[in-house]
């Protein structure tokens, strides 16, 4: 069996003595889509976060793609992207732009052939020209899609990554990322609070809340583990610390007039 | 859009052949690629030196007719204000190539991408050299033609001058670069208030022994006041002194080592902090 893309031992971020993510373990093997799945605050972001080595666990160790990412993130990061809604690609910059310097930033060979490729394969072919600071939410986040695919990464990070879509294009996203998946081979790893597209994409699915992985599983495994029809009356039983199978029963009552 | 519509091209091993050098060309590049489509930006560079020159060219003037000090030597006012426009506008240069990530919000991915901080570091450097070279070079061409100043006439020196000054306007762009990432982009007005804080014991336009005392010890402890004093010493009195060249070089080595050492260890506890994918919201 290959070795897992990521390995995460018992990882914990504190900010200012709050915990933000603690005891977090987990492995994202090679070709696996591993979706986090949590509320805003659960601990999604730093965990990315710290996998990149960007945030300093305060406990734990973390290796992607055999290398630790405290002390040599550096031997990885040519073989790991990010796509995230905190971060922008330079806003007077046009899309061709863009791209060939993150291209030559990552060491791609040929980034111009690259720049085809993926310009054909995400609709950008009409957008090069175009400055990245005038383009709508959806081209943007294609955009961040093929700079996060520049150097054909062998694990993907993406955070929330049809957030700011409308369905069309968030669905089209979704396809686009399993097909890719499956003819590249490479690893993903997604958080996301989008249950469909969870189901969709993901083969393991952590559940995180109050910055603690509290379930994992399949997420077919999940649904019938919780007895439940979908994902989001899982995740509303986990969020909401109800009993499992009680989710959706407790809706707030409005006063009458 | 729908899922049959969905185009992957042949998936292959990647081919990246990541090297310090071409990240920091491809810095230079993306830097390159703004300026070049920013007229605005591109104007800015050069308005301010020249605008200085021209002011402290009628200056000269006027004083070349009611000072002897001045008469002795025309052009050691504009050489000397040209000389500080280096030393500016490599700190400005500095600073707003890194002030430029972070107002984009693209910190995050080049701290994400296999650039390395002292990559980085120099990849600004670069930045604040061709920033500095397309302020300074119109304003000193200007000189020659409008008051017949020529910053040339420095000679050979005038290299080692301008390193010096370019290599001290970075070492005080990293360390305002460390305050920005400790503090936030709150503290980033202080990119165009740092330099002025040392600008009067640099000795621009008067030598360090006008200076009280105990501000002498601070003058010659910058490397800017043995610069200037280098510059007045050959247009004054004809005379390279490498000895004040010498003592320049070697403190601004100690002031480049000390913002190399801020940057990297504010960049450090950034990553602690996490604040890398946020500055800049």
């Amino acid at each position: 069996m290959s070795n897992p893309i990521v390995e995460a031992w018992n990882l914990a971020k504190s900010f200012n003595g709050t915990p933000a993510v603690r005891d977090a373990s987990f492995t994202v093997a090679p070709g696996q889509t591993v979706a986090l799945l949590g509320a805003n605050g659960a601990g999604k972001t730093t965990t990315i976060s710290m996998l990149l080595g960007l945030i300093l666990p305060s406990a734990g160790r973390v290796r992607v793609l055999g290398h630790d990412m405290v002390r040599h993130r550096y031997r990885a990061l040519h073989r790991i992207n990010l796509s995230s809604p905190y971060v922008d690609l330079p806003r007077r910059l046009t899309v061709e732009q863009n791209l060939l310097f993150f291209g030559r930033l990552y060491g791609v060979a040929a980034p111009k052939a690259r720049l085809a490729e993926l310009a054909h394969d995400l609709n950008l072919t009409g957008l090069l020209k175009q400055p990245g600071g005038q383009l709508s939410a959806g081209q943007k986040t294609r955009v961040s899609l093929a700079k996060a695919l520049i150097n054909k990464p062998e694990l993907l990070l993406l955070d929330e990554p049809t957030a700011s879509l409308d369905p069309d294009t968030a669905d089209w996203m979704r396809g686009y990322l399993k097909t890719y998946r499956a003819r590249s081979g490479c690893a993903i790893l997604l958080a996301s609070h989008n249950m469909m597209e969870v189901e969709r994409l993901a083969d393991q699915v952590l559940i995180m809340r109050h910055g603690r992985i509290v379930d994992r599983g399949a997420p077919g495994e999940l649904i019938e583990r919780y007895a439940h029809r979908n994902l989001e009356e899982v995740f509303l039983d986990i969020a909401r610390g109800t009993e499992p199978g009680t989710a959706g029963q407790d809706v707030p009552a409005v006063a009458a007039r | 859009m729908s899922e049959n519509t969905v185009n992957i091209s042949a998936p292959g091993a990647p081919r990246v052949h990541s090297r310090p050098l071409s990240r920091i060309g491809a810095m230079i590049l993306r830097h390159v690629y703004l300026i070049r489509t920013s007229i605005p930006r591109l104007i800015e560079l050069m308005y301010w030196p020249t605008m200085q020159m021209i002011l402290w060219g009628f200056i000269t003037r006027f004083l070349l007719t009611n000072s002897s000090y001045i008469a002795q030597a025309a052009g050691v006012l504009i050489s000397a204000v040209l000389l500080w426009d280096v030393l500016f506008r490599g700190q400005l240069g500095f600073s707003l190539s890194f002030l430029e990530e972070v107002w984009s919000r693209n910190l995050g991915n080049l701290s994400v991408s296999p650039l390395r901080p002292s990559e980085f570091l120099v990849s600004l450097m670069v930045m604040s050299l061709l920033r500095t070279l397309i302020g300074v070079l119109p304003a000193a061409g200007l000189a020659i033609v409008f008051y017949e100043a020529n910053l040339f006439a420095l000679g050979l020196p005038l290299i080692g001058f301008f390193a010096i000054l370019l290599m001290f306007g970075s070492a005080i762009g990293m360390m305002v670069c460390a305050l920005i990432l400790r503090a936030g982009q709150g503290a980033e007005s202080v990119a165009w208030l740092a330099v002025f804080l040392i600008a009067p014991v640099s000795a621009i336009y008067y030598p360090v022994s006008i200076l009280p005392e105990w501000l002498q010890i601070v003058a010659w402890s910058l490397p800017s006041a043995p610069v200037f004093e280098g510059m007045r010493a050959i247009l004054i009195d004809g005379t390279p002194r490498f000895d004040l060249m010498a003592h320049a070089l070697g403190l601004v080595m100690v002031y480049l080592s000390i913002g190399a050492g801020l940057f990297l260890h504010a960049f450090h506890v950034a990553r602690r902090r996490g604040v890398l994918l946020q500055i800049g919201e």
